[in-house]
């Protein structure tokens, strides 16, 4: 589903070259939850911007869904960001302007569902996430868990094959990243891939299977112990 | 997505109330100061009578000095004499033609209380009506025949029937003008064609005249222009009659031609009646007769003055400068939002899409500065009417039309997508990933 063979990603300035990933190779399998753990600065978020296609990379191959990426315009790159992959992010990265509803109603527009659609699958979103009575509220009138739920519902609202999550539970205290990875959990359980990158060994320790990735490589050896160096 | 990216630029004006302000006001003041001048250049540009423009023919003839010509290089003077100008008309080679200049006369009130006053007229013979296409509240003009007759036949203007006859329909009724009585043949609507395009000489813009009687009652009355008299050489004796014979240019000669085929044959008749004029020993120059429709008459002229064209370059200036500074604050503006463009870029929008809604979001902003920008035109065309406002022709130049309302909204809107052009682009190459972190 998920296949990089060979991944390198290599910022050029002047005067310095900085290799994020080296011949980085992963295979990720539909309704995997995978977490990745490792050091900072070791390519972790390079893996997921690129697996997410919001960063191009300098060589290899990556195909998802058995589409190869390398070849796609910006167009094409969009639209399967938009129909493939949900993303949510540590800082929840709401439109501080938009209510709920329009914040979660953001990428559907983008996929050209009509009104009634979209409205459909927002009020399912949000009820799902258990914020159906907060629709009209502003980020800025919820609480962190809040509003990650509502990044998540609106991660979920295009009914992606992918979920990229970086850091979700990062800026949250310990009961809300509960409830957050019970809901990650659950979405796993009903068939969704979820790929999440995070420094919390307990939290890494809940996926089905753990990446260490160190100097832009996975490095190989047992998960768990893996899981324990990164943290 | 139209509306959708309609929403998103009015949030985006509420969420920095201030720059999208700014904005607005640098194209507001952009507009404000180059439609200001562009206003005036089109009223003192536009065509005064466009259905009729293409077959009204003003005509020169050159009568003047054989060592000098009359204007510029080579230019005929912008009037004829009295001997041509009634020869010609006389000659009735066109299908319609106008003799006339200005006048004034002082009209007697009959009624107990109500003082003599001083018009502006104009002496003319009777197609000025017709040819020139002039409203008529009651009545008409004249015929030829009163023309012929040498009657005291007259037309007057809305106002004068309002003032001596409460606006009622007064054809038929007698005025006394300078001691003499005129029966009103017809009382004009509303007619003020901008430029006054029958005697851009004197005068372009200003008033159309109160009252208009005809040429023959003028003549048998010996009365002289009161616009411009130009002469290359004095009358040969003093006296009326001596000005009548004279090479003294005073009076318009307007004639009606439909086709390319009458304007040649009056060309033709214009020359071999100059030759014959030769033979008498006048026209000492070469034959250099003109005819110019309205607008190219008018551009002959140079009715709008080159110091309007100046203006108007240098507003347009302004409005460049306007918008740099627009496309500045609107640099700042979207840089600012990067967070919000990497955001929706990782949920699928495309640099198209990214680019529609900036583009939209500065059409709302142009909207504005183009209403704000209506206003502050008025506000120039107003402090011109205050600064200038004893001349009568500028109170006439200082109006705005729906056209020009159309125009200003039109060139902001333009001018702020133009704007958005650059700081859009800009906006479209900031990567999806770029800016996660700092929304």
């Amino acid at each position: 589903m998920l296949t990089m063979q060979n991944v390198s990603m290599v910022y050029r300035t002047e005067s310095v070259e900085t290799h994020a990933l080296r011949d980085f190779s992963l295979e990720v399998d539909e309704g995997e939850f995978v977490s990745v753990t490792g050091p900072s600065g070791s390519g972790k978020t390079t893996f997921l911007n690129i697996a997410g296609l919001l960063e191009e990379f300098t060589s290899g191959t990556y195909k998802l869904d058995g589409k190869d990426t390398n070849s796609l315009g910006d167009t094409e790159r969009s639209r399967l960001r938009n129909e493939k992959i949900g993303f949510i992010f540590q800082s929840f990265n709401l439109i501080p302007e938009l209510d709920i509803f329009d914040n979660v109603d953001v990428p559907l527009r983008y996929r050209g569902f009509n009104a009634a659609e979209r409205k459909r699958r927002i009020d399912h979103v949000i009820d799902m996430v258990g914020l159906g009575s907060r629709k009209k509220h502003l980020p800025s009138q919820l609480s962190g868990g809040q509003q990650q739920r509502v990044a998540i519902a609106r991660a979920l609202a295009g009914e992606p094959r992918f979920l990229l999550a970086d850091e979700p539970t990062g800026n949250l205290d310990s009961e809300m990243a509960e409830s957050v990875m019970q809901l990650l959990e659950d979405i796993n359980s009903k068939g969704t891939t979820i790929i999440m990158v995070t420094h919390e060994p307990n939290l890494a320790a809940r996926a089905k299977r753990n990446i260490f990735v160190r100097d832009g490589r996975i490095s190989t050896g047992e998960p768990e112990l893996q899981v324990a160096v990164g943290g | 997505m139209f509306r959708y990216y309609l929403k998103l630029g009015l949030l985006s004006l509420r969420r920095n109330p201030i720059l999208s302000g700014l904005m607005v006001v640098a194209i507001a003041t952009g507009i404000g100061a180059c439609m200001t001048i562009v206003n005036i250049d089109y009223v003192m540009s536009g065509n005064p009578i466009p259905h009729r423009s293409e077959l009204l023919y003003y005509v020169q003839l050159d009568n003047w000095d054989p060592n000098e010509a009359a204007r510029g290089v080579n230019d005929p003077p912008p009037q004829v004499t009295y001997i041509d100008g009634t020869a010609l008309i006389a000659a009735k080679n066109a299908r319609r033609q106008v003799l006339s200049y200005p006048t004034t006369r002082i009209i007697q009130p009959e009624e107990d209380g109500q003082l003599p006053f001083l018009v502006d007229s104009r002496s003319t013979t009777a197609d000025f009506f017709p040819m020139f296409d002039t409203p008529f509240l009651y009545g008409s003009g004249w015929d030829s025949t009163a023309d012929d007759n040498h009657e005291y036949a007259v037309v007057i203007n809305k106002e004068i029937n309002e003032r001596l006859f409460a606006g009622q329909d007064s054809v038929g009724r007698l005025i006394l003008m300078n001691g003499d009585r005129y029966r009103i043949s017809g009382v004009l609507d509303t007619w003020e064609p901008t430029p006054k395009f029958y005697d851009v000489n004197n005068r372009a813009f200003g008033k159309a005249e109160e009252v208009y009687f005809p040429f023959s009652v003028s003549i048998d009355k010996e009365l002289t222009s009161e616009g411009n008299t130009n002469c290359w050489k004095a009358p040969a004796g003093n006296g009326f009659e001596s000005f009548l014979t004279s090479e003294c240019v005073w009076m318009q000669l307007w004639v009606e031609l439909h086709n390319a085929g009458e304007r040649q044959e009056y060309m033709a008749f214009l020359d071999a009646y100059v030759e014959s004029q030769k033979l008498l020993g006048r026209f000492p120059r070469p034959v250099n007769n003109r005819l110019n429709d309205v607008m190219d008459w008018m551009q002959h002229e140079e009715v709008v003055e080159d110091d309007v064209q100046v203006l108007l370059g240098l507003a347009v200036l302004f409005l460049v400068v306007c918008l740099l500074n627009t496309i500045g604050l609107l640099l700042a503006k979207i840089m600012r939002r990067s967070g919000d463009i990497s955001l929706r870029r990782a949920l699928g929008a495309s640099r198209k899409a990214i680019f529609s809604q900036y583009i939209v979001e500065a059409g709302i902003i142009g909207l504005a500065g183009g209403v704000l920008g209506i206003a502050m035109t008025w506000l120039g065309l107003q402090g011109i009417r205050g600064l200038y406002g004893d001349f009568d022709f500028i109170t006439r130049l200082v109006t705005m039309d729906w056209v020009m309302i159309f125009v200003a909204i039109g060139l902001a809107i333009l001018s702020a997508l133009g704007a958005a052009l650059y700081p859009t682009w800009r906006a479209c190459g900031i990567q999806p990933a770029s800016q996660l972190s700092t929304l």
